[in-house]
């Protein structure tokens, strides 16, 4: 067992997991949010993607035990009172079928946008489709995924 | 997952007295590899040696037109360093295609090294630029260190801990993804430096990463995606599987070492 | 009204979803909750000698470990087939036993022997492995054209030649004479590739028990809550209906493969009866791809004849279907009558004749998935149409506009009587979008660059809500085929509507609303949607084949119907009018031409309030009815797909893909656009990328996202998608036609069609991957790019 202390959606938490405790555990299991999803176990879907430290990372493919210390954001923690531009823009464009991909596809958006924009690139739609290739959705066909993080990143 | 007992090596004896302490203990260095597989229980080390806290594991420097880029480096950290993208952006961007973005930010070039997947990007990349690898007992040249499928020339408890690349003249990584995994179906990086000219091919062989003696002889008589034509990729010793039969990827290893000196 | 029918309401249920705030069934954590894994065989054919579960249960925190001989034992029923297919000689299909925990005999890897439950879920897993099962192997049939060999294993005793059924429809000796008076025969070989569903969510449940009531409760991914519960309670009898409580939560994407009962849920059931624990198992990844009933995989040979004027005269298909280790819930009918009466497609043909035969193999059951028979119904058509146009000399588009049929109602030879579209209208649509009149000039510009472009055609018809409950049953169907609805005005005039109909995806929480806020003329955010658990709800025959707009919206529409009868009398009455005066609009209940009026809530007040109702009217304002439609819907499209493909390396790009399609009367473009995109997508994914692959021995050789190809982003186009309304079904109130399965129906032959033009070889399989294309080039003396 090894005793966790982190920072998760800016409250500090702590438990006690067994070592091989991957992050996708402890945040639903432990944590009970559940909104972090698992859909495979090859580190190909991105429904679990939580970003670390401020960086996209798939949480079912990280020890819980490494990120003693660590601030995680999950998309329990994006909204800020309102909805985050994304989670809105994933709304209004619908975005979204089943919601079990949306999690990390809005995690994995949140990132490219603000990553592009630090770097002054302009974010294509051919740039976010090459950018979801850790993300798998098998219900909207990507159509409206890739308009929703275009939106968002005219609001961010 | 079976149960596994972690450590956060702080320093590398550190870590080397943790290898040694467990009965099947394993170094985990971004685990983006490692932890699927014992999510699947086709791996169950008995302990896992995290290496990435253990000071200056991490990082690139540059010295001179010298590369030393630290064992615990992610690919985005690769992908994204302004002396990688000088002194050798192909490696940079070789490493910028590696999983996806979410993957780059964990996984380190010693662990994709250390696993010698023969189907993954940076062993190629390694061979090709003549890199050294650098372990905390020696520095091994890339052409010893890479030993067919998943094999590697390190000993039990040595620990990579970094890998020193020389700029090139020339080079550039063409890849052609398994349409799955996004791993290398064929991957062929070409560079024209401190090794002389060579041509390093993933993806394809069927006792992992090789360099291609024909293509390289006929690039250093002239560097060329022309000097190419007519130099067909054998099929003996190409891989055959469900992704890819032998003849088609002999014929991609073609098309993509001319794309790779097109883009050098 | 802008939430009204026909407006692109944006969807009221992606609040939770969008902050992590869904609950699906693996979110579910209940007190006392263990943990279930299953000991699952790695052999496709052997026989079960023996387990030793002793090494399991003397783990710490390993409860029970059970086997299929104690399942059978408590009188848990085996899996049934819920459809009745006789072969054409009159006999029934050969339905072999399947329990949910194999005694006997394993018939496929994957098949459950045992399960372990354990107070984690990891340790279940463990203990799953050191359960020791004493196999001896059978040999294997793992692919369908080998079961039928002479000397192939017998997958069940009462299966002869592994055949299962060998049925047919239309006129065998009509369509011979016509074939043989054809002036033109086009033949052709087709293979619809075997499918992995994959909805994003894994299986999951949790069963718990209630011993003192003798109750249980099943959370579940579950398309249809009812028909679990009907099954697991009638067929399985793992409890009487009225102790069996079936909820299906937020469940993350179906395709068909959450349609079925399988063997996970029915032992968890069982299991938290045994340990008086609740039990939860969740599929991994690589337990879906082993578990999850795949779909298609078909081998057809067609030919199809025309006459001098390029008018089709017959139409003759043979077809093997695989329908894997047993029989699951709905397989037989998909490739019978959810296959063959679609043949005719769009084209008036008057000769058709399909035989088709189905098999056991050694691999994973076989059902509907996404389009379920149609695609590969479709498949054939259009690989003929584009085919027939290539060796008549004709122009694809040309061929199709000569054979459409131009009027309705249209009986085809296939039992189907198509009541309303318009074929040439919806090609013509497409044509435009896709700006046909410029693909020369495209092709050219792509010559230039060294790549070929092609474009291909799909114009294609489906067959949509599953009806009518009395013609289904005569063809076999196990279940009605309706669906039903309680519409609850409360006291307050907000309205619940409890509906059979299961979202998990399509948005029924905005579009269910729509239909009722338009016509009680009040805000959509007064009107919540109730699905999914038959405590709850009614009853329900749930969602699939595109079913929930025109059956369940239809029994909504019905219930409506009702509460607006009743609030007219109320209305009079207080109103003293006459009830034929009354109208409802703007949030009031009017006496029309007049200022007398009451707010739509003091109607539902007055109605539970019941101090002035008319004379023997009943109190409350709640009104329940089931709708079973009198035939199908019948959606149609036209898809034009135009490709590019690298010669040097067999890539094919889509460059643009164009759907015009007619779904009747749209609820909500929004989303009617996202069931397109997604349809599309799937049947992108079976043209180009994904296959389920045995070896020889039934190993699956495609049993993760590391093998088996799933569309990403970067794989496919964005789309141009249109709608034609001109054509409503006559046969629902709403004259809807069900939009979601389309999109994977029609895109597999475009595409196809479209890399077949580019390369100029007929020959290309499904999936169309990278080797195959360039094999195909090869094999065609390409042209050479350098």
């Amino acid at each position: 067992m090894t005793t966790i202390n982190m920072t998760v959606n800016g409250k500090a938490v702590s438990g006690d997991v067994p070592d091989q405790t991957l992050l996708s555990e402890f945040l639903r299991e432990n944590l009970r949010l559940t909104g972090t999803h698992v859909g495979c176990d090859t580190s190909q879907c991105g429904a679990c993607v939580v970003h670390i430290n401020g960086k996209p990372v798939k949480s079912c493919s990280t020890l819980a035990a490494s990120l003693d210390g660590a601030n995680v954001k999950t998309i329990e923690g994006v909204a800020n009172g309102e909805l985050h531009p994304m989670q809105k823009a994933f709304n209004d464009n619908h975005g979204l079928q089943c919601g079990f991909c949306t999690p990390g596809m809005i995690m994995t958006g949140i990132d490219m946008v603000e990553r592009y924009k630090a770097a002054g690139k302009t974010l294509t739609s051919d740039a976010i489709r090459d950018e979801l290739e850790g993300n798998i959705c098998r219900c909207t066909g990507y159509h409206n995924i890739v308009k929703s993080i275009e939106d968002a990143a005219t609001k961010m | 997952m079976y149960p596994v007992k972690y450590h956060k090596a702080t320093s590398i004896a550190d870590a080397v007295a943790a290898l040694s302490g467990g009965d099947d203990a394993t170094i985990l260095a971004g685990g983006q590899t490692l932890l699927a597989t014992m999510k699947q229980h086709l791996a169950a080390p008995s302990d896992l040696v995290d290496i990435r806290s253990i000071e200056g594991m991490a990082g690139v420097s540059a010295v001179g037109n010298v590369l030393t880029i630290g064992a615990a480096t992610t690919h985005a950290d690769v992908a994204g360093n302004a002396d990688v993208k000088k002194l050798c952006p192909a490696l940079a961007e070789l490493a910028s295609h590696i999983g996806d973005p979410a993957v780059r930010n964990v996984g380190t070039i010693g662990g994709s090294i250390a696993n010698n997947d023969p189907a993954a990007d940076y062993p190629a990349a390694m061979l090709a630029l003549n890199a050294t690898i650098v372990t905390n007992n020696r520095e091994m040249a890339a052409d010893d260190f890479f030993d067919g499928l998943f094999g590697t020339a390190l000993d039990e408890g040595e620990i990579i801990t970094a890998v020193k690349v020389t700029s090139p003249r020339k080079a550039a990584y063409a890849k052609f993804a398994q349409q799955a995994s996004l791993f290398a179906l064929v991957g062929v990086f070409v560079a024209d430096g401190a090794g002389g000219v060579r041509v390093a091919i993933t993806g394809a062989g069927d006792d992992g990463v090789f360099r291609q003696s024909d293509m390289e002889a006929a690039l250093a008589s002239g560097w060329s995606a022309a000097a190419l034509d007519g130099v067909a990729a054998s099929e003996d010793g190409i891989m055959s599987d469900l992704h890819g039969s032998a003849d088609y990827r002999a014929h991609l290893i073609g098309v993509m070492a001319k794309r790779a000196v097109a883009a050098a | 009204m802008s939430s009204g029918i026909g407006a692109s309401v944006k969807r009221k249920e992606d609040k939770r979803f969008t902050t992590g705030k869904g609950k699906y069934t693996d979110d579910i954590r209940k007190d006392n909750q263990a943990y279930a894994a299953f000991v699952r065989s790695p052999h496709a054919h052997a026989t079960v000698k023996g387990i030793d579960a002793s090494a399991a249960l003397a783990m710490d925190g390993v409860i029970e470990v059970l086997n299929g001989h104690q399942l059978t034992g408590d009188g848990i029923g085996n899996i049934i087939c819920g459809w009745a297919v006789n072969s054409k000689d009159g006999s029934p299909m050969n339905m072999g036993a399947w329990s949910a925990l194999a005694t006997e005999k394993v018939r496929y890897v994957g098949d459950a022997v045992a399960v372990v439950i354990a107070e984690t879920q990891s340790l279940a897993r463990i203990a799953a492995e050191a359960v020791e099962v004493d196999y001896e192997m059978l040999p294997v049939v793992a692919h369908v054209m080998n079961a039928m060999t002479d000397g192939a294993a017998q997958i069940h005793e009462n299966a002869p030649s592994n055949q299962i059924y060998d049925w047919e429809l239309g006129d065998e000796a009509a369509t011979d004479a016509a074939l043989a008076g054809a002036v033109h025969i086009i033949s052709l070989d087709l293979t619809n590739n075997r499918l992995s569903p994959n909805p994003m969510e894994p299986r999951s449940a949790v069963a718990t028990y209630d011993d003192a009531e003798e109750h249980y409760t099943l959370y579940t991914t579950s398309q249809n809550p009812h028909v679990a519960r009907l099954v697991l309670s009638a067929f399985y009898n793992v409890a009487p209906e009225n102790k069996l409580r079936v909820i299906a939560p937020d469940v993350g994407g179906g395709f068909g493969a959450k349609i079925y009962i399988y063997p996970e849920e029915i032992t968890c059931l069982w299991a938290s009866m045994k340990t008086n624990r609740s039990v939860k198992w969740t599929s991994d990844r690589a337990e879906a791809f082993i578990t999850d009933a795949h779909g298609r995989d078909h081998v057809t040979t067609a030919k199809m004849g025309f006459d001098a004027n390029n008018k089709i005269v017959g139409f003759k298909i043979d077809t093997v279907a695989n329908l894997g280790a047993y029989m699951s819930l709905f397989s037989s009918s998909v490739p019978t009558y959810l296959y063959a009466p679609l043949l005719s497609g769009q084209y008036n043909i008057q000769n058709i004749h399909c035989n088709v035969r189905a098999y056991y193999t050694n691999t994973v059951p076989v059902d509907a998935y996404r389009g379920a028979g149609r695609p590969e119904a479709t498949y054939v058509v259009e690989r003929m149409m584009e085919t027939a146009a290539r060796e008549l000399g004709m122009d694809p588009a040309e061929l199709r506009r000569i054979n459409f049929i131009q009027s309705f109602p249209h009986q085809t030879p296939v039992l189907m009587a198509y009541d309303a579209g318009d074929f040439p209208k919806i090609l013509g649509m497409a044509e435009k979008s896709a700006d046909v009149a410029g693909f020369a000039a495209r092709k050219a510009e792509a010559a230039s660059r060294g790549k070929l472009r092609g474009m291909g055609y799909s114009t294609f018809i489906e067959a949509c809500g599953l009806a009518p409950s009395k013609a289904a049953g005569s063809l076999g169907a196990g279940v009605g085929l309706w669906e039903s609805a309680e519409v609850r005005v409360n006291p307050v005039g907000s309205i619940e509507v409890l509906t059979g109909s299961h979202s998990h995806g399509q948005g029924h929480e905005t579009t269910f609303a729509q239909i009722v806020a338009e016509r009680f003329d009040i805000p959509i955010e007064s009107v919540s949607i109730v699905h999914g658990d038959t405590d709850k709800v009614q009853f329900g025959m749930g969602t699939y084949g595109s079913r929930s707009a025109p059956v369940g919206m239809s029994a909504v529409v019905k219930a409506m119907d009702k509460v607006e009868a009743k609030v007219k009398k109320i209305a009079a009455h207080t109103l003293e009018a006459s009830e034929d005066d009354i109208v409802i609009e703007g949030g009031e209940v009017k006496v029309a031409g007049t200022d007398k009026a009451m707010g739509w809530h003091e109607v539902g007040l007055a109605a539970y309030i019941a101090h002035n109702l008319p004379d023997g009217m009943e109190p409350g304002l709640k009104e329940t009815a089931f709708f079973d439609p009198v035939n199908f819907s019948f959606p149609s499209g036209a898809f034009i797909c135009e490709v590019e493909v690298d010669p040097e390396t067999g890539v094919t790009e889509i460059i643009k893909f164009t759907a015009a399609d007619d779904f009747g009367t749209i609820i909500n473009p929004l989303i009617v656009g996202g069931q397109v995109h997604g349809g599309i997508t799937q049947g992108i994914g079976q043209a180009m990328l994904e296959q389920v692959i045995y070896d020889d021995d039934g190993q699956l050789l495609t049993g993760s996202y590391m093998d088996y190809t799933m569309p990403r982003a970067a794989d496919v186009p964005s789309y141009d998608v249109s709608h034609m309304e001109d054509a409503p079904s006559p046969n629902n109130p709403l004259g809807v036609k069900g939009c979601g399965e389309a999109g994977a129906i029609g895109s597999p032959p475009a595409v196809i069609n479209a890399i077949t033009d580019a390369i100029g070889n007929n020959d290309l399989a499904m999936p169309a991957t990278p080797q195959a294309v360039w094999r195909a080039l090869q094999a065609a003396k390409p042209v050479a790019a350098e």
